[in-house]
């Protein structure tokens, strides 16, 4: 194998890493706040895709100029969920908060999964736009114009989110009530309002995620199950809670995957649980995550 | 200014506190003494908001107070120092301290407050950008206070403010704790040392077993037999 077909797998990889960090990210923003697991992430990035489909379909919104419109329509939808489902369990100490966010998310994602095939049948799709085949050489590989760009999208919002999470007065209470929700009480934080804008918030990031993977791939209504185990094989590998490492396990497991399709072919997906299950046992904490004394 | 009115607090089947009731006046400090799992950190706990109480009232400045959220106690002026400072690791120095004043009335005043926190301990300064977690254990009490100030509280609480410290850092802190009263914030506080809280504060109650077995001035009670036998181990004078 020549290094050129190493290096080309290794940068698809890159791409596709890079959605998996998006994904991950807003994961792993829910569970900082809420120490709640919610399995239907997955879902909300499957809806933000076909959000993003149907503007282009119905529309013709070019799918970029979309993204801000999807998460908005799935920031919505996260507030709803939040306050109907998620909100009564904040009460509850916190191993059965993460049960029971556990049986609401595996219902929510086979309610989701269902009224998905119903609605708009178990057809794959993908937007085509007018630029789809469009890219450049560089070294010798090839960028694909639309991977490449949802790359480039994806490390903005990633940076978006840091900038808000590090600058502003409400980014810091997100991470204030992260670190110690009882403190954060205490310096008068509200710990409802802000475990809803952050669920919301999780919702959105999943939904550009969605639209990303629209553009330059494809989408279907079981493509959930898939998108929350990656996601959370990356919240693993980054560390609970943790958001700047959690885009960067994205980026590493999308590499890693990749580069071993030219190895072990088809089980490729098998890499990501070994590592996953290595991680676990060997450092819990995560590869960027703190151990906890 | 804070009144306790017979508050039961329990942890599932068991009862921590019962009928424990007492008053803070304006400007007073208040100790709250008695060994280790008598109820004080609840008691504590139950005034901030962070358990609440199946019977009995909480009331500060007149209005009643056991409903509301935890925040909601903040804006009214209830600031806690928690145990083992609960400070936010991850987060700098001057980031903890931003927190602190995150309600309307700490971040109207902010940068004024950071002022005086720096003025009581110059240290914070220095370390303003360091992760509160690498922070030796006095700069993180200091953090903690300074945190608990910048609120702008009318009443501070303190749950063993002395907690891992050297002799000397305690005597700092405690001296701080005095300034801080002296620029008009209330103050109740636990401590495990007795004899210090006692000289620091103006009246006392003791907590034996949830119940409130004694109380009164605080140097009178520096002189008491029972305290002095069962809190500050000499023998009567």
């Amino acid at each position: 194998m020549s290094w050129q077909v190493f290096a080309q797998s290794l940068l698809f990889g890159i791409f596709v890493g890079g959605l998996y960090g998006l994904a991950a990210v807003g994961l792993s923003l829910v569970f900082g706040v809420m120490k709640m697991l919610n399995v239907a992430h997955g879902e909300l990035l499957m809806l933000g895709g076909y959000a993003t489909f149907w503007f282009f379909s119905l529309y013709h919104i070019d799918p970029f100029l979309s993204l801000l419109p999807s998460a908005f329509i799935l920031f919505l939808i996260g507030l709803g969920l939040y306050k109907g489902l998620f909100s009564p369990l904040a009460k509850l100490h916190e191993e059965m908060k993460i049960k029971n966010s556990l049986l609401i998310g595996f219902g929510l994602s086979l309610i989701f999964h269902n009224l998905a095939i119903r609605l708009w049948t178990a057809d794959e799709r993908s937007v085509s736009v007018l630029y789809s085949g469009w890219g450049f050489s560089l070294f010798g590989l090839r960028f694909p114009f639309i991977r490449f760009s949802g790359l480039v999208l994806a490390t903005i919002v990633i940076l978006a989110l840091h900038q808000f999470l590090t600058k502003t007065y409400f980014g810091k209470a997100i991470r204030a009530t992260t670190e110690n929700w009882e403190s954060a009480a205490l310096m008068g934080i509200n710990i409802e309002k802000t475990s809803m804008i952050s669920f919301a918030l999780g919702a959105a990031l999943a939904a550009m995620a969605g639209t990303i993977v629209s553009i330059g791939y494809a989408i279907h209504p079981a493509m959930g199950l898939e998108w929350t185990l990656k996601a959370l094989i990356v919240v693993v590998l980054a560390g609970l809670g943790n958001i700047g490492g959690a885009f960067v396990a994205g980026v590493l497991l999308g590499a890693i995957e990749s580069a071993s399709t030219l190895f072990v072919g088809p089980y490729m997906e098998v890499v990501g649980l070994i590592i996953f299950l290595l991680v676990l046992e060997l450092r819990p904490q995560g590869l960027f995550g703190k151990s906890m004394g | 200014m804070l009144e306790i009115e017979k508050i039961n607090v329990s942890y599932g089947d068991l009862q921590a506190l019962w009928d424990i009731s007492f008053k803070v006046e304006g400007r007073e400090i208040v100790a709250l003494i008695g060994p280790n799992g008598a109820g004080k950190t609840t008691t504590l706990k139950s005034i901030s908001g962070l358990l609440r109480p199946f019977a009995g009232k909480i009331k500060f400045e007149g209005l009643a107070m056991e409903k509301m959220a935890i925040h909601e106690r903040v804006e009214m002026g209830i600031s806690l120092v928690p145990e083992g400072r609960g400070l936010f690791p991850g987060m700098s120095t001057l980031e903890n301290l931003e927190m602190g004043a995150f309600t309307a009335k700490g971040r109207s005043c902010k940068d004024e407050t950071l002022e005086q926190v720096y003025e009581l301990f110059p240290i914070l300064k220095n370390r303003k950008k360091q992760a509160a977690g690498t922070l030796s254990g006095g700069e993180q009490q200091m953090l903690a206070i300074g945190r608990g100030l910048m609120s702008k509280p009318k009443v501070l609480l303190f749950d063993e403010p002395s907690w891992g410290l050297s002799p000397l850092l305690s005597k700092v802190i405690y001296e701080v704790i005095g300034q801080i009263n002296h620029s008009g914030v209330t103050i109740l506080l636990i401590e495990q040392n007795v004899r210090t809280a006692l000289e620091l504060a103006n009246r006392a109650y003791v907590v034996e077993n949830g119940r409130i077995v004694n109380q009164g001035d605080s140097k009178q009670m520096l002189n008491d037999q029972h305290i002095r036998e069962a809190y500050l181990g000499t023998e009567s004078a």
